[in-house]
């Protein structure tokens, strides 16, 4: 049997490494085979969901396609690779976005062969990281991740990419480090010693010690969220990362802090977790209305859409703070809709960035009339962004906050300014950028070109069918969310 | 699949080949769209029939589990919902049929059509939901068209923020919405509709969650004191205003405590909250009206006034009774709003101060303003009559003297201010060049039907009359209604017409009211100042803390190691001599520290 898991991890290092053999100007071969590799890793990705069954379930193993070898075996390390509800649609998502990023990186003309190495680089990690269940295995995808994130915004970023870069990387480093001590921690305290993190949930641990390590993996993962007041990096990367790099950025990368949590801290440490939630939620509505209000105040369009995740991530860390079945739904399923809508929000304003090159909001204006298809998606993806019924955006946050309400009623008063304010921005924005009379400066723009498009118009139908048939991506999900909020039944 | 559920259906495939290929279409986009309606309205129809027949309820599956619920596409069909899908779409499609006369030369011919397909299909959604995740789906639906719509000549500055702000002032109502929803949910434990009889639950929790649910009611219907965005909402294109923002979108606010009805009657508190409103409402936007000069403002400023009378009559108890108005009032009020649109195509002016004698120049439409007006200032016995009757007559046979007075007292106010309308826009003189015409027979002819309506639908009686009992007309009240309608009509003669002097004077000695009145009470200045202008220094503010603040801390700790390493860098000289000096000296400290010297 073909280990499928494997195969999605190392097929872009193979893409990768043979790209590295390539003469570099031989630029379209580069091109065309790196699309040719993550378009199979999406067709591997899609048999993964096709052959996923949703129905197993239960406490202790839900996972599976399991890859479980020795690897340095005297270290207890394994090759451990599984996934269940809680990866697979993380995995899908990366790959998608992958493949369309990896399409619309064809705007990229300098030094094409090393920016494709450092992205395939970059997918396998990504992926590994979502697959890992050995606690080193996933310290080690989680590190492959930053350093052709690094070179990606250093080498191909925009003028202050310099800045950008380090601070990405020596933020992140920072938390990882806090991570990789608390990796040693749990394993030294842990009879037998173990990094596999199944069985490491079900070593009870004593709840000073849980506290300690929980916060150590919870910093590592709140840089990367970004939490509350660690997320300044965020914006700083984003404005400077070239369009398909902002959108694995927002789209996976942010996801990794979620999936770590919902995968790492809640489960393992359980008790430090029912201490912590309360904490947690607070952190989420600061991030929903705090995230919203500097939303409000920006005039680059890249820099607001960057403060709305930080916004919307507030609601995956509502939802999961409220330790139940709904709230983890709404927070594994916002992560989603953040991918998909965030994504396709970063590439709609590169679309706008190659044609103007600037982001200022108040240099476009009447585009509705100029780029009709323009238009169409970015108001589309917009209100799916500020949550409108229907569409994927609501049902994250509808469920996030259901499950918030009982534990935390007040906080979800509070997060409804982050709704209202969330309105306000992005019609603000659409206001500037397509309606009123079309600017002078914005006559020369084409509508978007058929290339755009197709990067574009899948994730708008995923927007769609999530939005009107939410149960198609929680009913994989479910077992796995069962399974966490059972954790912590009374 | 029911065929209730083709209702909605039918205008969003409008919609989507309007939006798509519409462009190509050109007029065929028109017409697909009145097709749908009225198919839409057929289907209406057919399930009016299968209701006699003693269907009831429908279900399409599940949307979502919640809890471990499941929450369906269900509908709801009872005497409301078919009530308001007839409505809809009955209006809907002569309205429709108007916008081709009216859009004709509109270079976004078939975007317009679109928009207002989605929104048929939205509202026709809207009252068929039978649980409120669904319905909010639709009321998200209906608001955001209403968006699209008010803002569609966005090269209009003020249509552009008027849209803005009509979206954001709807949304701080539907968040209120949301979290009572939510509040229900968890105290009873149910999302729909058909459970709301049998609802248990601790009474100040469920009297908070009803509030709470009205605060969206308060919203969408632009209820005192989110009324401020339904007066901007009038820079969309004529015959949105009638459809949209007069007889069903802002009317869903009113359906939804009809819809909620028996949760609101189980907690007089929420109950009398909706009364009170609505008659503050009622009353402060009809002020209003007797002052303002533009010819839709006017009408719009009336909507609000109606709406709260619908709730009052709500908040008094009286179901059928604030249904039956939004009846009425949806066809007179669309007639209202088409009629306007008509002058306003005719003249190209809004500001009735330039306007006068076009009744000899556009009969049609002028007779037919004239019976909508008749109809709105509950003259016997056109529609408005009858609804405003019964309404009166619940609120005092409730024991609600305050609120009943208050309701006469908009009744008086309303007549006034139609036939102030009336006379200054049809009759005596022109008082500027005016080349008036009369519009095309595409326009006429819905002006001509909905007339038909607004005249005789009062005779219908309410729709729900039979599902909640209701009053005998008692003969006094409508003698006193009709009086009351009378005098105000007469006021209007005398200062309008007759011009006589004695009541202009005493106009002229209470100015300081007339400029409150133009100006609104001021709620505009005074949301600027206290809650926008605030909230965008908040936003700033925000911004700089977290530049200067939260990133500057963290520049700050790499600035701090930056520093301490140039410090440290110092040592590294590359000097040998003084690398063994450091030695030497080590070495010395160390001897000591053996010896313990």
């Amino acid at each position: 049997m073909i280990p499928i898991l494997s195969t999605l991890i190392f097929l872009p290092l193979l893409g990768a490494i043979i790209i590295f053999c390539l003469p570099p100007r031989l630029e379209k071969s580069i091109r065309f085979l790196s699309l040719l590799v993550t378009g199979v890793v999406l067709a591997v990705s899609v048999c993964l969901v096709m052959h996923f069954d949703p129905a197993v379930g239960g406490a202790s193993n839900s996972m599976q396609f399991v890859e479980y070898h020795p690897w340095l075996h005297n270290l207890h390390i394994w090759y451990f690779l599984g996934v269940d509800g809680l990866s697979l649609p993380l995995v899908f998502l990366t790959a998608l976005l992958g493949f369309l990023a990896c399409l619309s990186s064809y705007e990229i003309k300098e030094r094409v062969k090393e920016y494709f190495i450092f992205y395939l680089l970059l997918m396998t990690g990504m992926i590994g990281t979502f697959l890992a269940l050995d606690l080193v295995l996933f310290y080690i995808f989680w590190e492959i991740v930053l350093i052709p994130m690094y070179f990606l915004i250093g080498i191909w970023g925009g003028p202050r990419r310099e800045y950008a870069a380090v601070k990405f990387f020596l933020y992140t480093l920072a938390g990882s480090v806090l991570m990789l001590l608390g990796i040693l921690t749990a394993y030294f305290l842990s009879t037998p010693h173990t990094f596999n993190m199944l069985q490491l949930g079900l070593s009870g641990f004593d709840l000073r010690w849980q506290i300690i390590l929980f916060l150590a993996f919870f910093l590592a993962f709140a840089v990367k969220v970004p939490v509350f007041p660690f997320h300044t990096w965020l914006p700083d990367a984003h404005v400077e990362a070239p369009t398909p790099v902002s959108v694995l950025l927002a789209g996976v990368l942010l996801k990794m802090g979620g999936y770590g949590l919902l995968r790492v801290c809640f489960p393992i440490f359980k008790a430090a977790a029912f201490v912590l939630a309360p904490v947690l939620a607070m952190l989420g509505v600061v991030n929903i209305v705090y995230g919203a209000w500097v939303a409000f105040a920006q005039t680059d369009f890249k820099k607001m859409v960057a403060y709305s995740s930080v916004s919307h991530m507030g609601f995956v860390l509502l939802g999961a703070a409220s330790l139940t079945v709904t709230g983890f739904n709404g927070a594994l399923l916002g992560m989603f809709n953040h991918g998909i809508i965030t994504g396709g929000m970063f590439l709609l304003v590169g679309v706008l960035y190659t044609r103007a090159h600037t982001r200022e909001l108040n240099r476009f204006g009447g585009l509705t009339n100029s780029m009709p298809f323009y238009a169409f998606c970015l108001t589309f993806l917009s209100l799916a962004s500020l949550g409108l019924p229907g569409l994927s955006g609501f049902v994250g946050e509808f469920l996030s906050l259901v499950g918030a309400f009982k534990p935390y009623p007040w906080l979800v008063v509070a997060a409804g300014i982050g709704l209202v304010m969330t309105v306000g921005y992005f019609l603000s924005m659409i206001g500037r950028v397509l309606l009123g009379a079309l600017n002078p400066k914005c006559v020369p723009y084409v509508d978007m070109n058929t290339r755009e498009l197709v990067t574009i118009v899948p994730l708008m139908a995923i927007v769609l069918i999530v939005g009107f048939y939410p149960q198609s991506v929680l009913n994989f999900q479910q077992e796995a969310m069962q399974g966490l909020a059972h954790l912590f039944k009374l | 699949m029911h065929i209730a559920h083709y209702i909605p259906l039918f205008p969003f495939l409008a919609f989507v080949i309007n939006i798509f290929v519409g462009r190509r279409l050109k007029i065929g986009s028109a017409y697909l769209a009145v097709g749908t309606c009225v198919l839409s309205f057929l289907c209406s129809l057919k399930v009016w029939q299968g209701f006699l027949q003693g269907e009831r309820s429908y279900s399409l599956g599940t949307w979502l589990l919640i809890q471990g619920k499941p929450l369906d596409f269900g509908i709801i069909v009872d005497p409301l919902t078919i009530m308001m899908l007839l409505i809809v779409s009955f209006i809907g499609t002569f309205i429709l049929i108007y916008s081709i006369g009216y859009m004709h030369d509109d270079p976004r011919f078939s975007r317009y059509f679109a928009y207002i397909s989605l929104f048929m299909a939205s509202m026709l959604g809207l009252v068929l939901a039978d649980n409120f995740i669904l319905l909010l789906i639709f009321w998200e639906g209906v608001g955001l068209c209403s968006y699209f719509l008010i803002a569609f000549w966005h090269e209009r500055p003020a249509a552009a923020k008027a849209g803005i702000k009509a979206f954001v002032t709807t949304r701080i109502g539907d968040t209120g919405f949301l979290v009572g929803m939510l509040l229900l949910f968890f105290t009873t434990g149910t999302f729909h509709f058909s459970d709301f009889q049998f609802l248990r639950g601790p009474e100040p929790v469920l009297t908070l969650a009803a509030i709470l649910i009205f605060a969206g009611a308060i919203g969408k219907s632009a209820q005192f004191p989110l009324h401020v965005w339904l007066p901007d909402a009038m820079e969309g294109p004529t015959p949105i205003s009638a459809l949209i923002h007069a007889a069903t979108m802002v009317a869903a606010g009113v359906y939804l405590v009809a819809r909620c009805f028996p949760l609101f009657a189980a907690h007089p508190a929420a109950l009398q909250t909706v009364a009170v409103i609505g008659g503050i409402s009622a009353l402060m936007a009809a002020t209003i009206a007797v002052v303002n000069n533009d010819i839709k403002r006017v009408l719009a400023y009336s909507t609000i006034s109606q709406l709260g009378l619908m709730m009052l009559g709500l908040g008094v108890g009286g179901l059928s009774a604030g249904t039956f108005h939004l009846m009425t009032h949806a066809f007179f009020k669309a007639l209202l709003f088409l009629c306007a649109g008509s002058i306003i195509h005719a003249v190209g002016i809004q500001d009735i101060r330039q306007m006068g004698g076009l009744f000899s120049k556009m009969k049609v439409t002028s007779v037919t303003f004239c019976i909508g007006a008749l109809a709105l200032a509950g003259v016997p016995p056109f529609a408005g009559f009858w609804s405003k009757d019964e309404i009166l007559l619940t609120a005092w046979n409730n024991h609600h003297p305050v609120l009943f007075a208050v309701a006469l007292l908009t009744s008086l106010l309303t007549s006034f201010y139609m036939a102030r309308l009336i006379f200054l826009v049809l009759f005596g003189k022109p008082r500027s060049e005016l080349h008036a015409h009369e519009s095309p027979a595409v326009m006429t002819i819905p002006l001509v039907v909905l007339s038909v309506f607004a005249a005789l639908a009062g005779f219908i009686g309410s729709p729900l009359k039979e599902a909640t009992g209701a009053y005998e007309g008692s003969q006094v009240m409508m003698l006193a209604s009709t009086m009351v309608s009378l005098t105000g009509l007469g006021l209007a003669y005398l200062i309008y017409i007759r011009q006589m002097a004695l009541p202009q004077s005493l106009l002229m000695s209470c100015q300081g009211l007339k400029q409150l009145l133009l100006n609104k009470y001021y709620i505009d200045e005074i949301y600027e100042v206290v809650l926008v202008k605030p909230i965008l220094r908040l936003c700033q503010g925000s911004f700089s803390f977290d530049m200067k603040i939260v990133d500057g801390l963290v520049n700050g700790v790499a600035n701090v190691t930056q520093f301490c390493s140039g410090v440290l860098r110092r040592t590294q000289t590359g000097l040998v001599q003084n690398y063994l000096l450091v030695q030497v000296f080590g070495v010395v400290l160390l001897i000591m520290w053996l010896l313990k010297i």
